[in-house]
């Protein structure tokens, strides 16, 4: 409802760290550019309702597993993700930064875990039910809109 | 042919007499010292065009997320009301909402809604112009936020959250209208804080209630006492705490306590306590709210009239299908005289369906039948949104 100051839950540099933790010591994921062409866009308008306010996205790769950072307005503010995909499927999705004044229920990890595993539909939709939390609805709605868009980001780049 | 060979032999000679003077280490040395020059002008060109390149990206990326870090932010809702209740019949554009806001810093803000009731207002007009809420807030830590202006009352299900899309059955539960009352605001200030991951918790000071006391048929109606903050009689103030816990994804549970030093502003000292309480769940689909709010009003007036006990619930299961459709039933129960022996329970029963063709938009159908101390069977339509 009101625009607030960020609260940071955990840096990009965490969340990759967390995502290839498994990854042996030496070994780092490429990182790697993706352009949004007109494509992407629109697929990605389908999901959002919007296009995307950037001209190329950077991504993390390691063999079947990519990295997304991406932004989603909830009521007002800009949402910070990390989501890291593997085998076509959700593994890790992280709140980053949270903006708005209601809604930052959806950074807890009872909510998040609920992504776990998750993939896409032949429509592009999630094959899974999520949770809801009351008073939140549009920041719900704002984490599975861009679990939607990353997991068909790692299509497009596979 | 013989003669062609011999001529370009003797060219051959030529050129080697010629160019027989090998370069000198000086220069060889000069020549791969210019060729480095040239090398290294040619890579600082490229890193140019490459930051140029970049510069160019990010402004333009800067340009389109613009409307994301605008100061300003506006929204609203809206719902369109067809009532059919024993033959009476009715169409209306119940509420129309703007909501505005503006971001001074990182921590502080201002927030507003403003809203037309029944469309038309003015003397004689069936409707309103309200201000709803106008208030400053500031984030005082990453977990506790103070407000301080006009700003709806930390009570109940709907009285914060209420845009059509978010709840079930066209018109609002007679509960939280009767008992609450909703749509209710104050002003005064407040401090909400973060006590743990999904547990808040509420504190305001705030402008009471002023209900009728003039020995008319609205003495003590909770929801005739509102003065919506227009020259508000402000000799007696109220109090509201509430703790909520959302922790757990899908569930809400919330209580609050008001109260209110005086509902007569001065006249009668009637002191009076709201309590409240209620539960939401939603798992797979299903989903479950449930409520109760209840007045204790000390006062003698209101104790002859059998209105120092008011009070009411409902509960409401209902069954998402998918992101467009869902059903629901309702039960609600109250009694805005309660402290009385006669039977003065209001009973409402509601039976219907959302259709959201767009998570923002909703249509509503619902069946009504009202029993109790009240009568009526019927039905209501509804559109909705917000954005």
């Amino acid at each position: 409802m009101v625009p607030s100051e960020a609260k940071k839950y955990l840096s990009k540099e965490q969340f990759i760290h967390q995502a290839f933790s498994y990854l042996e010591k030496g070994v780092e994921p490429t990182v790697k550019t993706l352009w949004l062409n007109d494509e992407i866009q629109e697929k990605i308008t389908e999901i959002l309702e919007h296009s995307y306010p950037k001209l190329r996205l950077r991504y993390w790769q390691h063999d079947d597993q990519t990295v997304w950072f991406l932004d989603e307005i909830g009521k007002e503010r800009p949402i910070s993700f990390g989501i890291s995909v593997k085998s076509q499927r959700i593994n890790l999705v992280k709140v980053l930064e949270f903006r708005e004044s209601r809604g930052g229920e959806i950074h807890m990890q009872a909510f998040t875990e609920q992504f776990d595993q998750i993939k896409l539909t032949d429509d592009n939709k999630l094959n899974k039910h999520i949770d809801g939390i009351t008073g939140a609805t549009m920041s719900v709605s704002a984490m599975k809109k861009i679990a939607r868009v990353a997991l068909m980001l790692d299509k497009e780049v596979r | 042919m013989k003669f062609k060979l011999a001529l370009v032999s003797a060219a051959l000679l030529a050129c080697g007499t010629v160019n027989a003077a090998e370069p000198t280490n000086q220069e060889l040395l000069d020549l791969i010292k210019s060729q480095q020059k040239e090398i290294e002008n040619l890579k600082k060109s490229v890193e140019e065009a490459d930051e140029k390149a970049e510069a160019s990206v990010e402004a333009a990326e800067k340009t389109m997320s613009n409307a994301a870090d605008s100061k300003l932010s506006f929204g609203g809702y809206g719902e369109l009301h067809y009532n059919n209740i024993e033959d009476k019949e009715s169409i209306d554009f119940h509420r129309f909402v703007t909501f505005m806001g503006y971001e001074f810093n990182e921590d502080i803000r201002f927030f507003s809604e403003l809203e037309v009731e029944h469309s038309l207002s003015g003397d004689g007009k069936p409707g309103e112009v309200e201000l709803e809420q106008a208030y400053v807030e500031i984030d005082v830590t990453d977990a506790t936020s103070i407000k301080s202006g006009l700003f709806l009352v930390p009570v109940g299900i709907l009285n914060e959250t209420h845009e059509p899309p978010t709840f079930y059955g066209v018109e609002r539960n007679p509960v939280e209208k009767n008992i609450i009352p909703s749509t209710w605001w104050e002003a005064g200030a407040g401090v909400t804080t973060e006590l743990a991951a999904g547990i808040t918790a509420d504190f305001a000071i705030h402008s009471g209630l002023e209900v009728p006391n003039d020995g008319g048929v609205y003495d003590f109606n909770i929801r005739s006492g509102r003065q919506k903050v227009a020259k508000a009689n402000a000799d007696s103030f109220a109090y509201t705490a509430r703790i909520k816990y959302t922790a757990i994804p899908g569930l809400e549970l919330a209580a609050s306590i008001q109260h209110q030093t005086d509902l007569t502003q001065g006249v009668l000292n009637a002191d009076a306590n709201l309590y409240t309480a209620h539960a939401i769940y939603n798992v797979d689909g299903f989903g479950i709210r449930a409520l109760y709010a209840g007045w204790d009003v000390d006062s003698e007036q209101a104790e002859l009239a059998g209105q120092d006990k008011q009070d009411g619930f409902f509960v409401e299961p209902s069954y998402r299908f998918n992101d467009e459709f869902g059903v629901f039933a309702r039960y609600s129960e109250w009694d805005n005289v309660a402290g009385n022996s006669i039977d003065t329970e209001m009973e409402q029963t509601n039976v219907g369906f959302n259709y959201w063709p767009h998570q923002n938009v909703v249509f509503k159908f619902d069946l009504e039948r009202r029993d109790g101390a009240q009568d009526g069977d019927g039905f209501n339509l509804g559109v909705g949104y917000q954005f």
